[in-house]
C-alpha cells in the first residue's frame, strides 16, 4: 500500500496542474503553486546566542532576527513571523529530518513544529501583479515600502497571508490550507481584467 | 426630436459627431458623447423632471453638479440594472439610456398626486411626520411605507445585480481631491518634487470649474491649461489620475474612499470589466481642494421650473451648448454671477435684465454688462415667479435688506428663465467627515474647515479664495507644502505660474432670503431644500415652536436630509433660522456633513466580497470526497462541515437513523479535521495548561490524553476540547472548531500579557493535521487492518495516544471518545488525509463503515450526556452549572483562571440554570431547541420562565426522544415535570431527568 | 480606520491586521482567593471609559500575533503612540492637561 501513496496538496482540486500554460484574457498576472515543501514554525529566544548559532549549524544561514526580513540558503528558506517566531521552509520530505537536527541541536526553551501539511506556497509574478495585490491587501506595495526581500504578515483579501517580495513584480505568499480555495478564487476574480496565466 | 436649446460649437466637452438617443419616461430624445441626462434633456427643452416630495410641484433642474435636489432619476432599462436616484447632472448620457423621474407618478406632466399633494401640502406643515405619524407607534412602518411610495425616492432592483466591482488599495504621500484649478496645480507642484501622488475628481473630465469658463489662462481659454497639465501629470510615474472617481468619505489617519465609476458612462451592464472600483487610499498628505458651490437665492416660486443657479447656466452654455431658455432675468448678490448674463447674451438669447440686491456696484464685469447694453437693476430682488411647468415672468421689487421688507411696489417681468446667485458656499463635507467643525467666515460669507487632527491641507475656493489666479497660486504653494510634510521636495514650487488677469470685482452682499411684500408665512412658498420642501416658512414656524439648535430644526424641518444632504439648501437654511432668532449664523451652530459625500452603489462598497468571496469558506482536505458523497454541508464558523451523507430518497431524518445506527452497531466515520489544534511545547506547558484548564495536568503521563474545560475568568465556560501529552514539555491541545482561533489569541493574552515568565509557546497546527474519528464496535476491526501496530485494548488504552503508519503514513492515533462507543481518532500529515480517508473506508467496507456528519455527532455526543460548547452553555454557565464539578481541580495551586469567580455570591445560588436530560412524556415528540421551561403551566402570562431546551433530538438508538435543557434548580429536581409553552399554543410536558441517556457507566468506549 | 504602529513588526498597518482586546494595564491579583466579591468584581468588571486619552490592549493577529499596549485618544481617535507589554505609557491622560 505504501507504494501508491497520494499526497494532495491543499490546492489539488483546483487542478492546477492541468491548467500549466493556460491563460484568461492578457495574462497579467502569473500563478504557480509550491507545493509539498516541508514547512517548520519555529520559536525561540532571538536574544540567545546559542539559539542563533545552533540555527546557523543547522540551516547555514543566520537567522533573520529583524522585523519583516527572511534569509535564503541552499538548505532552508526562514522568514521572520514574529520577534520569536519563525517559518523555516525545507526540501520536500525533509521536515521530519530537520526537525530532529534541530532538536538535537537546539538547547534550552524553544519550539518547532511540523507544519506542513498546513499551508502552501504559491508564487504571484507579472506585469499585473502589483495590481492584484493592491486589490487583496491594504500593504503598501510601493518598492520604498516594500523591497526584495522583506516578507509582511498581513491581510490577503478576508484570509490571511505572509507575503514576501522575490522580485519588483515577483511575490511569494505563504497561506493556510483551509484558505487556500477561497485565495483561489479570490486570485481569479482578481485577475478578471488583467487575466491570469498558470505556470 | 429637435435640441431646441443646442447652440453652436464652441467647446470640446461636445462631440457633434456622436448622436446618442436616450429615453426618459418613455418618450425618446437625442443628446451628445459628453453630455450629461440633463444637458440632454435642457437641450431638447424638457422643462419638468419631477414633482417635489410634499407638495408634488413640477420641478426642473437647478444645477449641474452634485447639488441638484431635483432631478434626481431611476436610470437603467432592467430590474437588475436600475439604479434609483442618480444625479441626471452627473449622468453621463450614453447611447440607449433609459431614465425614469423618481418622484412623478404616474407621469412628470399629469400627476395624480399633484391634487392629493396640493390639499395635503397645506395640511403638512414642518414636523408633520412627528405630530400626526409616530401616533400610534405601532402603525409607523406602514405610514411610513405609504409615505415613501408617494414621495417616490426610486426603486431597488428587484433582480440580482449582474456587474462586478472591485476594491483596491493605495498609498501615497499625497492626494488631492479635485481637479479644479487648485487640485491640478497642487497636483503638479506635490509631482514635481517625486512625491506619489493620486489625484481624483468625481467628472469625467478635469479641470473643475475651469470647465465652464471662459476666464483666460496665458491669454487662451482655461481649457488649454487644463489639457497642458494633465498631459504633463499622466507622463509622471509617480502620479495617479482619477476622474470620475467621487471621494466619498474621508476617514480617520488620512484615509479616503474613493468610488470610481469605470464603466457607468459606456452604458448597462459590461460582463467583462468592472462597473465600479471602490480605491481606498491611505495618503501621507491631504489636499483637499473641493472648491465651492454655488447658494441659491430664496425667493417667491423659486422652484419652478426655470429657476436656476447662475453659473449652472453659464456651464450649460459654455461646457455643454445648451442655453437653457430664450429669456433671462438674473438676480445677485456679486459681482460674479455677471458672468451668467455676458454668457447668455453671447449665446444670443435675451437678458431681460440682472436684478443685483447690492445698491450699486462699479466691477469689471458690471461694466461688462452694461457695454452690452444688458439692463441693471440695483437694489431689487425678484420677490416671485410666476408659471408653473416653465417661468413665466417675474415680479421684481426694491428691497430693504436690513429691515427685510420691500421699500416700493413691485414690477412683472416676463421671462422664461430666472438665475440666481447668493455667492458660494465651499464644499466643506470631507473636512466635516473626519469630526473637524467648520468655521463661518463673515467676508465670504460661508463655511470654511475648521481645526483638524489630520494631515490635511485646504486650497482654492474650499478656502474661500476665488479669484483664479489666487486659487492657481494657492494650488501650486500648498501641493509643494503637503509634499514637505510628506518628506518630499523643499516646500516650494519652482515651476513656471500662468498668467492671469483677474476682473476686478465689488464686494458682494450677504444676502440669503428675498423679502416680500407679505410676511414670510403668507408669502408664495420659497423653497430653502427643493427635496425635502423645506420653505423658509416652515423654517420660521419650527423656530417659533421653540427648535433654536440648527441640528433640531434639520430633524424637524428634514432640512438637508434628501440624498443631497443639504447640499444646496443648508446654509440658506441656517441663515433663515440666525435671522428669525436674531443670531448669527455660527451662532445657531454649524453644519456637519458625514459620508457619504453623494451617494454610492452597495455594489462599489460590497467590491467584489459578495457570493462564494463574501467570506472565506474553509474545506479540509476530504471534501472532495464528501461532495462526491453527497453530503449535505453545515456552516460551522468559516468551515463547512458535512451536515449528514443523504442517500437516495432518504429524508434527513432517516440518514441520521441509519448514521446512528450504523455507529451504534458497527462503525462510523467522522471528519473532525476542523476541530482546532495548539502545540504547546516548553518546560512550563504544565504549569500553564493547569492555570488555563480547571482541572489538573501535573500528573498526565506521556502518552495520555485528559478532557479539559476553560473557563474565563469570570467562571463561564467558553471552551473544552482533549490534550493530549506528547512529551514530558510537550501537549497538543484540541479545541473546539468554532473556538480554535479564540482559544489560541486566548493562551497567548495570559502568556504575553501576564505570565511571560513562563517558558511556553504556542503553535497552530490546526490545517497540518486531518483527523478522521472512527466509532463503534467495529472501529478496531477496520484500524486493525491498516496499521502498523497492535492496537488492541491492552496494547492501546482508552484515552492513550499512539504513533503509528495508517495506510502507510505517519498518524497519531487518539483513543478517546465523542460518541461513547469505542472510538480511534486517526490524524495524519493534511497532504495525506484523503489518501488515509480513503484507506479507512475501503478497510471499513466489509463492516459497511458509514460517514456520519455533525449532526449525527450531535444526537450520539447529547445521547452520552456531553455537552457542546455554544450550544448546550452560553458563556452564562459554570461547570458546576453543568454538574460537571468533577472536571473541576480542587488541590491545584495556582488559582486557575475563572476559579475565584465560582464563590461570588451569584454564581454560588442554588436556584441557578443547571444542566439536566430532559425526557418529553410524548416519546415521538422533538421539543423544539430554544424552547421555554415553567414549572407551573397554568399561570398567568407571562409565565416565570425557568430554563430552555438546548439540544434536542429523536434517537434511533433509543428508540425515544430526548433533549438538553438548563432548569433553575435542575439538577435537584430530577423526576418532576416541566412544562414547555409552545409557539403554536400548545404545552407540553417533560420529565426532568440525568443527561446521560445512554450507556452511563460508559463501558462501550472502554472495550 | 486606524493606521496603528505595531511596535513588534516595527511598522505602521492597516487596522485590520489588528483586534481590540480591552483596556490595558489591568493586572491580575496575585491572591484572588482572599480578595471580597466586590474586590473581585473591580478586577473583573470595571473599566474605564475615558472621554480623552486611553490605555489599551491590542492584538496584531494577522501579523506577529503579539498584543502590544496603545495610548489612543477617544474623541479624536489620534494614536500618541504604541508600546510593548511590559513598558509604560510615555504619554498618559495627566500630563494632557495643560
Amino acid at each position: 500500500m505504501s507504494n501508491s501513496i497520494n499526497m494532495e496538496s491543499p490546492l489539488h482540486h483546483a487542478q492546477l496542474d492541468s491548467l500549466v500554460g493556460q491563460s484568461s484574457a492578457g495574462g497579467g498576472v502569473l500563478l504557480h503553486e509550491s507545493k509539498y515543501l516541508g514547512h517548520l514554525n519555529l520559536r525561540g529566544n532571538a536574544q540567545d546566542v546559542d539559539f542563533l548559532s545552533g540555527i546557523k549549524k543547522v540551516f547555514g544561514i543566520d537567522l533573520p532576527t529583524a522585523p519583516c526580513t527572511s534569509a535564503t540558503g541552499e538548505l532552508a528558506q526562514i522568514i521572520w513571523l514574529a520577534p520569536d517566531e519563525w517559518l523555516v521552509m525545507v526540501g520536500s520530505g525533509s521536515e521530519y529530518d530537520v526537525e530532529l537536527k534541530l532538536r538535537a541541536q537546539l538547547k534550552g526553551h524553544f519550539a518547532v513544529s511540523d507544519i506542513s501539511g498546513a499551508q502552501t506556497i504559491l508564487e504571484l509574478s507579472g506585469s499585473h501583479v502589483i495590481e492584484l495585490m493592491k486589490k487583496s491587501s491594504g500593504y503598501d506595495f510601493h518598492l520604498e515600502s516594500f523591497p526584495i526581500g522583506k516578507v509582511v504578515g498581513t491581510t490577503f483579501a478576508k484570509a490571511g497571508a505572509h507575503i514576501l517580495r522575490l522580485e519588483e513584480n515577483k511575490f511569494q505568499l505563504v497561506i493556510r490550507r483551509s484558505f487556500s480555495d477561497y485565495i483561489w478564487l479570490w486570485i481569479q476574480h482578481g485577475c478578471k481584467e488583467c487575466g491570469l496565466t498558470i505556470v | 426630436m429637435r435640441q431646441v436649446n443646442r447652440i453652436a460649437a464652441k467647446s470640446k466637452h461636445i462631440n457633434r459627431s456622436r448622436i446618442l438617443s436616450f429615453t426618459f419616461n418613455g418618450k425618446e430624445y437625442q443628446g451628445y458623447e459628453g453630455d450629461t441626462v440633463a444637458s440632454a434633456l435642457l437641450a431638447n427643452g424638457v422643462n419638468v423632471v419631477g414633482r417635489s416630495f410634499k407638495y408634488s410641484r413640477p420641478r426642473g433642474i437647478i444645477t449641474a453638479d452634485s447639488q441638484e435636489p431635483n432631478a434626481i432619476f431611476q436610470v437603467g432599462s432592467t430590474q437588475a440594472t436600475t439604479i434609483p436616484n442618480p444625479r441626471a447632472t452627473q449622468t453621463e448620457l450614453y447611447q440607449g439610456l433609459v431614465a425614469t423621474s423618481t418622484n412623478g407618478w404616474p407621469n412628470v406632466d399629469f400627476d395624480l398626486m399633484s391634487t392629493v399633494g396640493k390639499v395635503g401640502g397645506s395640511m403638512m406643515p414642518p414636523g408633520f411626520y412627528y405630530k400626526t405619524f409616530m401616533y400610534p407607534q405601532s402603525l409607523w412602518m406602514s405610514y411610513e411605507h405609504l409615505i415613501r411610495k408617494g414621495a417616490g425616492l426610486g426603486t431597488s432592483p428587484t433582480q440580482a445585480d449582474p456587474d462586478s466591482y472591485d476594491k483596491i488599495h493605495h498609498h501615497c504621500d499625497v492626494m488631492i481631491v479635485g481637479a479644479g484649478p487648485a487640485g491640478l496645480a497642487a497636483a503638479l507642484a506635490a509631482a514635481d518634487t517625486g512625491a506619489r501622488v493620486i489625484i481624483s475628481d468625481e467628472q469625467n473630465e478635469f479641470g473643475g470649474h475651469l470647465l465652464c469658463s471662459t476666464q483666460q489662462i496665458d491669454g487662451q481659454l482655461p481649457n488649454l491649461w487644463v489639457e497642458k497639465i494633465v498631459e504633463k501629470l499622466s507622463n509622471m510615474d509617480n502620479v495617479l489620475l482619477l476622474p470620475r472617481s467621487t471621494v466619498f468619505g474621508y476617514y480617520d489617519h488620512n484615509l479616503l474612499g474613493i468610488n470610481e465609476r469605470c464603466t457607468d458612462h459606456l452604458g448597462e451592464h459590461k460582463s467583462k470589466t468592472i462597473r465600479q472600483r471602490m480605491h481606498k487610499v491611505r495618503a501621507k498628505q491631504v489636499i483637499l481642494a473641493t472648491g465651492a458651490h454655488e447658494r441659491p437665492l430664496v425667493y417667491g416660486n423659486n422652484d419652478v421650473p426655470g429657476c436656476m443657479l447662475a453659473n449652472a447656466v453659464s456651464t450649460y452654455i459654455n461646457r455643454y451648448e445648451v442655453v437653457p431658455g430664450n429669456e433671462l432675468v438674473l438676480m445677485t448678490t456679486n459681482d460674479n454671477a455677471y458672468k451668467t448674463a455676458i454668457d447668455w447674451h453671447q449665446a444670443g438669447r435675451q437678458v431681460i435684465a440682472i436684478v443685483d440686491t447690492r445698491a450699486t456696484s462699479n466691477g469689471e464685469l458690471v461694466k461688462q454688462a452694461k457695454q452690452l447694453d444688458i439692463d441693471i437693476i440695483f437694489g431689487h430682488g425678484v420677490i416671485n415667479v410666476k408659471g408653473s411647468k416653465r417661468v413665466k415672468g417675474v415680479d421684481i421689487a426694491p428691497i430693504n435688506v436690513n429691515n427685510h421688507c420691500l421699500t416700493g411696489s413691485a414690477k412683472h417681468f416676463s421671462c422664461d428663465t430666472v438665475a440666481s446667485s447668493g455667492g458660494w458656499s465651499p464644499v466643506i463635507h470631507l473636512s466635516s467627515h473626519t469630526g473637524s467643525r467648520p468655521v463661518w467666515k463673515d467676508d465670504i460669507a460661508g463655511f470654511v474647515p475648521g481645526e483638524t487632527v489630520q494631515a490635511q491641507h485646504i486650497c482654492g475656493g474650499l478656502e474661500g479664495v476665488y479669484s483664479l489666479s489666487k486659487v492657481i497660486n494657492d494650488g501650486f504653494s500648498t501641493g509643494a507644502k503637503a509634499a514637505q510634510a510628506a518628506d518630499k521636495g523643499e516646500g516650494r514650487y519652482e515651476g513656471s505660474q500662468p498668467h492671469i488677469v483677474d476682473p476686478q470685482e465689488d464686494a458682494s452682499m450677504a444676502l440669503f432670503h428675498i423679502p416680500h411684500s407679505k410676511r414670510t408665512s403668507r408669502a408664495p412658498k420659497q423653497f430653502v431644500d427643493y427635496q425635502n420642501d423645506v420653505t423658509a416658512a416652515g423654517i420660521e414656524l419650527a423656530n417659533r415652536e421653540g427648535f433654536e439648535s440648527i441640528e433640531h430644526v434639520k430633524r424637524y424641518t428634514a432640512l438637508g436630509f434628501g440624498t443631497d444632504q443639504g447640499k444646496l439648501g443648508n446654509i440658506n437654511g441656517m441663515a433663515i433660522t440666525a435671522k428669525s432668532l436674531g443670531k448669527t449664523i455660527p451662532e445657531t451652530g454649524t453644519t456637519i456633513f458625514r459620508p457619504m459625500y453623494t451617494p454610492t452603489t452597495f455594489g462599489a462598497l460590497a467590491g467584489s466580497d459578495v457570493k462564494h468571496l463574501f467570506d472565506p469558506v474553509r474545506f479540509s482536505a476530504m471534501h472532495k470526497w464528501h461532495l462526491d458523497n453527497s453530503a449535505e454541508f453545515e456552516d460551522v464558523g468559516q468551515w463547512k462541515r458535512p451536515w449528514y451523507f443523504p442517500q437516495a430518497g432518504e429524508t434527513m431524518q432517516q440518514s441520521l437513523e441509519r448514521e446512528c445506527l450504523a455507529t451504534r452497531n458497527s462503525v462510523g466515520i467522522l471528519d473532525a479535521s476542523t476541530l482546532g489544534k495548539i502545540d504547546i511545547q516548553g518546560k512550563d506547558a504544565r504549569e500553564f495548561l493547569n492555570r488555563v484548564y480547571t482541572n489538573p495536568w501535573s500528573k498526565l503521563a506521556v502518552g495520555k490524553c485528559r478532557y479539559g474545560v476553560m473557563c474565563k475568568e469570570d467562571g463561564m465556560v467558553f471552551d473544552d476540547g482533549v490534550t493530549a501529552c506528547l512529551d514530558e514539555n510537550r501537549f497538543i491541545m484540541t479545541t473546539t472548531t468554532g473556538g480554535a482561533a479564540g482559544v489560541l489569541q486566548w493562551l497567548e493574552l495570559w502568556h504575553q500579557t501576564e505570565w511571560p515568565e513562563l517558558e511556553v509557546y504556542f503553535s497552530t497546527v490546526t490545517d497540518h493535521w486531518s483527523t478522521m474519528t472512527i466509532s463503534g464496535p467495529n472501529s478496531r476491526k477496520v484500524l486493525e487492518k491498516i496499521c502498523d501496530i497492535d492496537v488492541s485494548n491492552d496494547n492501546f488504552k482508552y484515552m492513550d495516544w499512539i504513533e503509528a503508519n495508517v495506510a502507510g503514513v505517519k498518524a497519531r492515533i487518539f483513543r478517546i471518545s465523542f460518541t461513547g462507543e469505542l472510538s480511534f481518532e486517526i490524524n495524519v500529515q493534511a497532504n495525506y488525509g484523503m489518501h488515509t480517508w480513503q484507506a479507512v473506508m475501503a478497510a471499513g467496507k466489509e463492516f459497511n463503515i458509514t460517514p456520519y456528519g455533525t449532526e449525527t455527532m450531535h444526537i450520539l455526543r447529547a445521547e452520552k450526556g456531553f455537552i457542546i460548547v455554544g450550544q448546550d452553555t452560553d458563556g452564562s454557565v459554570t461547570p458546576q452549572d453543568l454538574d460537571m464539578d468533577w472536571v473541576v481541580g480542587k488541590k491545584k495551586e495556582f488559582s486557575f483562571i475563572g476559579k475565584r469567580s465560582w464563590t461570588r455570591y451569584d454564581n454560588k445560588r442554588d436556584d441557578r440554570k443547571q444542566m439536566v436530560g430532559l425526557k418529553p412524556k410524548d416519546p415521538k415528540f422533538v421539543l423544539p431547541e430554544g424552547a421555554q421551561i415553567v414549572f407551573e403551566p397554568n399561570q398567568s402570562i407571562p409565565m416565570t420562565m425557568v430554563g430552555h431546551v438546548t439540544s434536542s433530538y429523536y434517537s434511533a438508538c433509543m428508540g425515544y426522544s430526548f433533549a438538553l435543557a438548563v432548569v433553575k434548580g435542575g439538577i435537584n429536581r430530577k423526576g418532576q415535570s416541566v412544562f414547555l409553552p409552545l409557539s403554536d399554543g400548545t404545552t407540553v410536558e417533560a420529565e426532568i431527568c440525568s443527561p446521560v441517556f445512554y450507556d452511563p457507566k460508559g463501558d462501550r468506549q472502554n472495550v | 480606520m486606524l493606521l496603528i504602529k505595531c511596535p513588534y513588526c516595527e511598522e505602521q498597518r492597516e487596522e485590520e491586521e489588528f483586534s481590540p482586546a480591552g483596556q490595558a494595564h489591568i493586572v491580575r491579583p496575585l491572591n484572588p482567593e482572599e480578595l471580597s466579591d466586590e474586590q473581585w468584581a473591580r478586577y473583573l468588571f470595571f473599566r474605564k471609559n475615558p472621554r480623552g486619552l486611553h490605555h489599551e490592549l491590542w492584538l496584531h493577529a494577522h501579523g506577529c500575533r503579539k498584543y502590544f499596549n496603545m495610548t489612543r485618544n477617544t474623541v479624536t481617535y489620534q494614536i500618541m503612540e504604541t508600546y510593548k507589554m511590559g513598558q509604560q505609557p510615555s504619554v498618559t491622560a495627566s500630563q494632557e492637561v495643560k
